[in-house]
């Protein structure tokens, strides 16, 4: 009954996460807080879900397939986050307010205009 | 259980693909992309517990590796592209 209760709780919490997650993707005004928004529910939301699910499925090979999918999904969220931030910076995608880069002045000259120049 | 699970997870992947298709620049749409497969897998996994088929599971952890390949593929073809960053949602 407790374990039921349990897995019930972290798959509702992962829900949420998710849900979160998703609304973020929506509304934040850049990319890479976007991205961050993304990375959020990839993570927190994918453990907990499949946490919940290992509780239901108790100790038998199913709980092992999802560690590995558990562990495939942590390795390669943060992987994927990384290659996506590094193809946007080097195509010219500026951050926000990226008042630390140098062209900050022209940036917020522009009217923080912060397509490709 | 799982239906309100699978359900929450349906609706995050329809915000993805809000995002995909609202999305000004090209990573935008490569990151809900991303997200929706991230979702597609949990997804997966969920209903092979709801409908008690335990072999699901192949195919979610199959999905998880395509995506990701995926995803590193396109991002190899983009990278450096400057056709990528029309960022006109300003």
């Amino acid at each position: 009954m407790i374990i039921d209760a349990i897995s019930w709780f972290c798959l509702m919490l992962g829900c949420f996460f998710c849900f979160s997650g998703g609304v973020g993707i929506l509304r934040f005004p850049d990319f890479f807080t976007r991205m961050h928004a993304a990375s959020v529910t990839d993570s927190l939301g994918a453990i907990l879900i499949l946490v919940g699910l290992m509780f239901q499925a108790g100790l038998t090979l199913v709980t092992v397939k999802l560690a590995f999918i558990l562990l495939f999904l942590l390795l390669t969220g943060p992987a994927s986050s990384h290659a996506m931030a590094k193809a946007a910076l080097h195509s010219g995608h500026k951050p926000m307010n990226s008042n630390t880069s140098d062209d900050a002045a022209k940036n917020s000259a522009s009217g923080g205009d912060v397509s490709n120049p | 259980m799982f239906t309100a699970a699978i359900i929450a997870i349906l609706v995050t992947m329809v915000l993805a693909l809000t995002r995909a298709i609202l999305g000004p620049s090209l990573y935008d749409r490569i990151l809900a992309v991303n997200m929706f497969g991230t979702k597609t897998v949990l997804g997966i996994a969920v209903v092979g517990f709801l409908m008690g088929r335990p072999d699901f599971l192949d195919i979610a952890l199959i999905y998880a590796l395509m995506n990701f390949i995926g995803v590193i593929a396109i991002l190899r073809f983009f990278e450096y592209d400057p056709r990528g960053t029309t960022n006109h949602d300003r």
